[in-house]
């Protein structure tokens, strides 16, 4: 019976976890595996060449620019589009005229691929005729260049990223206001208790699962979501703008150096170990074992 | 609360909605306009459907459209598949390696597969199967964050209902058609949403696989249309852009109370 | 009896020769794969081109494929070549030449020019052309569509300006000039019109490399492994279009991007705007002032890269196969053909011979700015061109933008990148 389990539980879990090893856990392995050796071109093969990878990457000055490119990002995206999904979560819970409107609005960014609306922000950013330096020249402002600029290219992917995530990750926190009894916030009200103090007090506290969540996905979405880079910057001013993830494409499928897009990999999944320790099982004590 | 309060709070709602639809109503301003109005907001200029019209013709979306449409499928489906016999095992099995095993798919939630480019396409190079529409869903068939979702949902379901069917002579599998996923519709609705919206959207690695009309979805084909050296036309792109997403943009019109229902009923706070 | 079986046998026989007359002598089957860069009826008119051919050749089959951009195009051809199944020939840039050597994928077309007339035709193509297309004394590339910059120019703002309309820039220092005198500022001294737009976005070293020749430097040898990136006159140039901004201040400082260049022509955002030849049906259909097109101003001498694709040939199939294909090549880069593609698209032609056709000349005399792009061919070198071409030209590009956005002095940028690509080019020497 125990064994018949053991074979019955293994079988229901086989196919998920062959795709999921296949294309996760051994090409991970691999990735390692082949940041030991070099780039084949043409008639000169792949040859084994130590940590001459890494030497190179510890070298990179554009690694180590996009690793803190990606961490100023990570550090502009994560927060605000949290706090913004939360205000926008706590508007939409009230009732008033017109909420599915406002909430339709605040999702439409996630329904709309990345790759086209960056062709708007490009519009949005365009010195001169942009929308931006139509409202700024209402106010007698000059021309702005967020794009060209290196002190604000990234600011100005990270409001882009913002914008993308904040909608997406309001409705995981809808379903939380929505699950914590009424009657809670009343008792504090009654108590005397403002807003503000409810809000720090009880509500936030009780969303801290969903928060934990979210800002894993966030930190996630940080490494990944490089779509507008296409559009916006392709990385540029001078690497200012370009994330971990860009470079590793632009190495491995532009230079087709395979063997270094495979040590920025490892670098990359380094970084995301790290945070796996941090938050990680964080999470899973939180909530998945409660 | 105070009616001023109140006021204060549907205002500062009312503005973030209207910044974050801006894009979109650009997105529209331009598509019905002539290009001459791409940066000029006079409301006297005329509406135009030419430039729906020149960007169907400019690129074979509708090749595009079934790409995605047969993508986002084959994949919802093996996800649906795949995950709910995953969280079941996960969920009331009990064997050896279970935990850690639990944990490998976790890890997956952390380090995805699109993040693996480099390998993963040297491995679907080797299968062969770069080019593919195939080749695009594989890396994303299995997803460790469905498992977890659904697993969480099936642990909810009282034991009884399992026993009970149990009793009557169900097996594994036939529980799982007929208790489980019943109970966990709303999960299934939310996740299939999710992953659509996703799938239809993501743009990186498809990009890597895919070289050709055959198999190119609509973000790529969108990105190459107008990736040209002549300069953005907004008006075509736009209009492009709103053809393409115009789709989900319904579906989440219609579905948008049941969306975040679900989510509520899922669970996932 | 005799007569039916003798008319039978004759059927029977008829029939044979009509099978073996329609199986074709040599049936050939040829891939082809290009990649669209430019808006319009590109895809079409490649296809309707090559169904005429068919037409005409019966007895070959050509499968012709839109693989995207041209980025999309080059790694399809190199994942297909890798995986066995390499096309007979595809369009792709033609300063992909030393990638596709490096990888050994392509076949100099020397093999193939057996008689005077296919020497004749190879030495019929604009000589700048053919500077992207040779090296170690063979032939990889055939040009096809092929452009160049130019300089487009605002006669409305030019004759508000209290300027001549009629005449553009013809040197550095008229267009600084011309650019001070072009550059309006309102009340507040906000810029409302600047004087000149050199894009620098995405892919600087372009229309960088159109001032490095007008200060008569080349930046890359023919063999493809070095740059001469630090050469002085390198960081002249460079100090010259970084000046446009910050001490003239005829130019928008920090990065200008590519895509909204048009646009911002369109809008009066800039008066004169340096962008490809490419860009001529566009501005045409939509600039709302008259405007003209000359070539870019001279320093030292005239001076603008060449861009755009080539024809490849490529290793793995049979030579009967191969044949064929420089058989196509030959038919579509022909007067006719080519002078439809031009005027389809606004590439270049490639040949003399297609300018001389009754069709080209009717075109140009409707719309003279065509000739523009040619005649500055006399002036024209190859685009810049290395071994591991894409990182090399990303060094560059980099090192162009740290300059224009003053994170660093033009001659120290380009100091660096030049070690840079030294370190990389030191294996292919």
């Amino acid at each position: 019976m125990l064994t018949r389990q053991w074979v019955h539980g293994w079988l229901l879990l086989m196919p998920a976890l062959t795709f999921i090893f296949l294309f996760t856990h051994i090409p991970a392995v691999v990735t390692v595996w082949n940041s030991f050796f070099s780039t084949a071109r043409g008639r000169r093969p792949s040859v084994f060449v130590g940590l001459d990878n890494y030497e190179r990457l510890i070298n990179d000055p554009v690694f180590w620019k996009v690793l803190s490119n990606n961490l100023w990002f990570a550090l502009g995206t994560i927060p605000t589009s949290i706090a913004l999904a939360i205000a926008m979560a706590l508007f939409v819970n009230r009732q008033f005229l017109g909420r599915s409107l406002v909430r339709m609005a605040y999702f439409t960014p996630t329904v709309l691929p990345l790759i086209a609306v960056a062709n708007i922000w490009l519009f949005f950013y365009t010195p001169g005729f942009g929308l931006v330096d139509q409202i700024l020249g209402a106010f007698d402002h000059g021309q702005t260049n967020l794009l060209g600029n290196p002190d604000t290219a990234l600011a100005a992917i990270v409001v882009v990223s913002v914008w993308k995530e904040a909608g997406f990750f309001m409705i995981f926190y809808l379903a939380a206001l929505q699950a914590i009894p009424p009657q809670l916030a009343e008792a504090a009200r009654i108590e005397g208790a403002g807003g503000w103090t409810i809000f720090r007090r009880i509500t936030f506290p009780l969303m801290m699962p969903t928060t934990l969540f979210v800002s894993i996905n966030a930190v996630i979405n940080s490494f990944r979501l490089v779509d507008h880079i296409f559009i916006l910057t392709a990385g540029g001013p001078d690497n200012a703008s370009s994330l971990l993830l860009y470079y590793i494409y632009e190495t491995s499928f532009r230079f087709w150096d395979t063997a270094y897009g495979a040590t920025l990999t490892v670098a990359m999944l380094a970084l995301l170990c790290l945070l796996a320790i941090g938050q990680f099982f964080l999470f899973d004590r939180r909530v998945h074992y409660k | 609360m105070t009616g001023y309060d109140r006021a204060l709070t549907i205002l500062g709602a009312a503005m973030l909605a209207a910044l974050w639809v801006l894009p979109l109503i650009y997105a529209v301003w331009t598509a019905v306009h002539p290009s001459e109005y791409e940066a000029r907001f006079v409301l006297t200029a005329p509406l135009t459907l030419a430039n729906f019209i020149e960007a169907w013709q400019a690129a074979p979306f509708a090749r595009y459209f079934l790409n995605t449409f047969v993508l986002v499928t084959v994949i919802v489906i093996c996800q649906f598949v795949l995950c709910t016999l995953a969280a079941y095992g996960f969920a009331r099995y009990r064997f050896p390696g279970r935990d850690i095993l639990f944990s490998l798919v976790l890890l997956q939630l952390l380090v995805m597969p699109d993040i693996l480019i480099v390998e993963n396409y040297g491995l679907l190079r080797r299968m062969g199967l770069v080019d593919t529409i195939a080749g695009i869903a594989l890396p994303y068939v299995a997803s460790g964050f469905g498992v977890f979702l659904i697993r969480q949902t099936f642990m909810t379901v009282p034991q009884e209902l399992d026993d009970a069917a149990r009793i009557e002579g169900a097996g594994p599998l036939a529980i799982l058609w007929r208790v489980y996923v019943p109970l966990a519709k709303p999960v299934y609705l939310s996740y299939g949403l999710v992953s659509v919206s996703h799938h239809w959207n993501n743009f990186l690695w498809p990009l890597i696989v895919t070289n050709s009309v055959e198999t190119r979805p609509l973000t790529v084909g969108l990105s190459v249309f107008s990736a040209v050296d002549s300069g953005v036309e907004w008006s075509v792109i736009n209009a492009a852009t709103l053809m393409t997403s115009g789709p989900l943009l319904v579906a989440f019109l219609l579905f948008q109370r049941q969306f975040v229902q679900s989510f509520m009923r899922a669970g996932i706070k | 009896m005799t007569m039916l079986a003798n008319l039978l046998k004759g059927a029977a026989a008829a029939a044979a020769l009509a099978i073996s007359a329609a199986a074709p002598a040599r049936a050939v089957d040829l891939q082809f794969y290009f990649p669209v860069a430019v808006g319009g009826g590109a895809a079409e008119t490649i296809q309707a081109l090559t169904d005429e051919y068919m037409q005409l050749n019966p007895d070959v089959k050509i499968d012709a494929v839109y693989a995207g951009s041209y980025q999309d195009t080059i790694t399809k051809v190199i994942t297909a070549a890798r995986g066995g199944n390499a096309p007979q020939l595809s369009v792709a840039l033609s300063v992909d030449m030393f990638t596709l050597i490096d990888e050994g994928l392509i076949l100099p077309f020397d093999d193939f020019i057996k008689t005077e007339e296919d020497k004749a035709w190879l030495n019929s193509f604009y000589p700048a052309f053919m500077e992207n297309s040779q090296t170690g004394g063979k032939t990889y590339g055939i040009p096809f569509q092929r452009s160049t910059p130019v300089l487009y120019w605002n006669k409305a703002a030019f004759a508000a300006a209290g300027l001549d309309p009629e005449t553009p820039p013809a040197t550095w220092d008229e267009m600084v000039e011309m650019g001070k005198t072009l550059t309006r500022r309102d009340a507040n001294g906000n810029v409302t019109q600047w004087g000149v737009r050199i894009p620098t976005s995405g892919f600087p070293y372009w229309l960088f490399q159109g001032l490095t020749t007008q200060n008569d430097a080349i930046l890359a040898n023919a063999d493809g492994n070095e740059t001469n990136f630090d050469d002085p006159r390198v960081v002249e140039a460079l100090q010259y279009l970084v000046d446009l901004s910050t001490r003239h201040e005829i130019m928008e400082p920090g990065i200008v991007e590519w895509g909204a260049t048009p646009k911002a022509f369109f809008e009066g955002q800039a008066a004169m705007m340096w962008t490809t030849t490419g860009n001529l049906t566009n501005v045409r259909a939509n600039a709302p002032f008259d405007f003209g097109v000359a070539m870019l101003p001279a320093n030292k001498r005239r001076g603008a890269p060449t861009g755009g694709g080539n024809f490849y040939l490529f290793d793995g199939s049979s030579e009967e196969q191969l044949a064929e294909a420089v058989d196509f090549i030959k038919w579509i880069t022909g007067p006719e053909q080519s002078a439809k593609w031009t005027m389809a698209t606004g590439y270049v032609a490639p040949r003399p011979a297609t300018w001389d056709t009754e069709t080209m000349k009717a075109y140009a005399a409707d719309f003279p700015y065509v000739l523009v792009a040619r005649d500055q061919l006399d002036h024209a070198v190859a685009e810049l061109s290395t071994y591991q071409n894409q990182r090399i030209t990303q060094i560059f590009n980099d090192a162009l933008a740290a300059a224009i956005t003053g994170q660093k002095d033009a001659a120290t940028a380009l100091a660096e990148a030049q070690a840079q690509a030294d370190a990389i080019l030191a294996a292919y020497r």
